[in-house]
């Protein structure tokens, strides 16, 4: 089977407005939550969130700002610096760079244009109708971000948005390495994005008792596998790869990051919510992906865990960690970085993938901040507080987003055919 | 009473916020979409702006004889 390598990376997130900002904030161990100072989360009992770093309205063009959700926002800034970054011209003329029949996007929301929905809401129940803007289905459509990425890079072999909250943008690539592997086309520009710190949603998944309300201490807010850890913390932003078959990368030079060698998508069919507690469907994906790999266990040597800080889900996800790796979890490192970043939803997925790839091209594990009092007994070795080194050698990681639903995407990615 | 020379000062901002043409390329021979290339959806909410601005009532039906600036100058000036 072809090999699909990764080209081109960018991400705006609440640690920083571009990939490398974000990288070393992970590194460093920062905190990207804040308190939520809006005069809006008044009345709210949480009060805490992960704001990207860059207010995305304050770099996009204000007339285009005016047609694109925020989430779109987000997801043309990672893209941008993603289709740079892999070497192509965001500007460029259609058919100059990339044929653009064999140009794919598959690029996730989890929610979609929730702003947009919303603030028009609000305009017509106040101002009436007429005052709807005639953008705001173009803006409020789940497919919008992966649509206008795709009329951006000329992108005619499909655009792509699988939706499955917060498992969405790990079956965006899932989903886009299949399509290479297939033959269906040798590129893609692959990612997801989310910006839903907005009342409403702040107040619907408190009302699930599902967001930290830590407010007195935002940066400790996030701290998977802590004992006092108390929900997740609402993050926006987006993260965005170029992938392409190896060939399509030797034959243009294009600079290599890692290989991305499987994946696997189990549902629990179980709750519409909970996960199964059996963590059949998660541990099921993770071996999927490593089979699809051709790969066994031991060759797994770092987990970008889903790790949301969620009481049940965390527990819940470490036996599953156990049970997809067995005896190798011993060899394994572990991290959430969303006690960093907090959780962005249908954007996670892509931006944990992108750590375990820059994890394996730098050879260290972004910390788990906030463990000081890790829960007893896990079985897993999880890059507590700093940074973890990696060994040398051939590496693989695995990268595990599971979502409302019952969706659980595992993906592998490796070392393999790096270049410097 | 505003200048027909005021209302398309007030319109070429408007058309400026919304569709980011120069102020200065409106002028009132200008077809709105042939000449300023504004999109359909753009056109609907600049009418919606001049609703506004202008205190005029636009009907939908209306607007698509509203091709030009000066056809946009005119309704508002007989309107308003």
């Amino acid at each position: 089977m072809t090999d699909i390598v990764i080209t081109g990376l960018g991400a705006t997130t609440p640690l920083g407005g571009d990939l490398a900002s974000t990288w070393a904030g992970m590194l460093a161990g920062r905190s990207g939550v804040r308190a939520i100072t809006e005069e809006w989360a008044e009345d709210l009992p949480v009060k805490i969130a992960a704001f990207a770093a860059v207010d995305p309205a304050e770099v996009t063009d204000r007339v285009k700002a005016r047609r694109l959700d925020r989430s779109t926002q987000l997801a043309l800034i990672a893209a941008q610096e993603a289709w740079t970054d892999a070497g192509f011209d965001w500007d460029g003329e259609e058919g100059d760079q990339v044929d653009p029949y064999r140009l794919i996007v598959s690029l996730a929301s989890g929610i979609g244009g929730l702003h947009s929905l919303l603030n028009n809401w609000d305009v017509q129940r106040d101002k009436g109708y007429r005052r709807v803007s005639p953008f705001t289905i173009p803006m409020l459509m789940a497919n919008a971000p992966a649509a206008n990425v795709g009329i951006q890079v000329h992108a005619k072999g499909g655009v792509h948005t699988p939706v499955s909250a917060c498992a969405s943008s790990n079956e965006a690539i899932a989903l886009a390495m299949d399509q290479l592997r297939l033959g269906r086309a040798d590129l893609a520009v692959v990612g997801g994005t989310e910006a839903t710190i907005h009342p409403l949603p702040i107040a619907a998944f408190g009302q699930m008792q599902a967001l930290s309300r830590r407010n007195d201490d935002p940066e400790g807010a996030s701290r998977p596998w802590d004992r006092g850890r108390d929900g997740f913390v609402m993050g926006e932003g987006s993260a965005v790869m170029v992938i392409e078959t190896l060939e399509n990368a030797r034959a243009r030079g294009a600079r290599i990051y890692g290989t991305l060698v499987g994946s696997g998508i189990t549902a629990d069919s179980h709750d519409i919510v909970q996960p199964d507690p059996t963590g059949e469907g998660q541990f099921g994906a993770m071996r999927k992906a490593i089979a699809d790999a051709g790969l066994s266990a031991s060759d797994i040597r770092h987990v970008n865990a889903h790790g949301t800080s969620t009481p049940q889900g965390d527990l819940t996800e470490a036996a599953s960690i156990r049970q997809g790796l067995g005896d190798a979890v011993d060899g394994c490192v572990v991290t959430s970085t969303k006690s960093m970043t907090g959780h962005l939803l249908g954007g996670a997925g892509a931006l944990e993938t992108i750590a375990a790839v820059m994890a394996l091209h730098d050879r260290v594990v972004p910390p788990t901040i906030n463990l000081d009092d890790p829960e007893p007994d896990l079985g897993i070795d999880i890059a507590a507080n700093v940074a973890r080194p990696l060994p040398a050698g051939d590496l693989a990681a695995v990268n595990n987003s599971f979502g409302f639903g019952g969706a659980n995407v595992a993906v592998v990615v490796t070392n393999a055919n790096q270049t410097s | 009473m505003a200048t027909t020379e005021e209302i398309r000062a007030q319109l070429a901002e408007l058309v400026n916020e919304v569709a980011g043409v120069p102020v200065e390329d409106v002028q009132l021979d200008k077809s709105f979409v042939d000449d300023l290339d504004v999109d359909s959806l753009a056109m609907v909410e600049i009418l919606v702006g001049c609703e506004e601005k202008f205190g005029v009532t636009i009907p939908d039906e209306e607007s698509k004889n509203l091709k030009t600036v000066g056809d946009a100058v005119a309704y508002i000036e007989s309107h308003s």
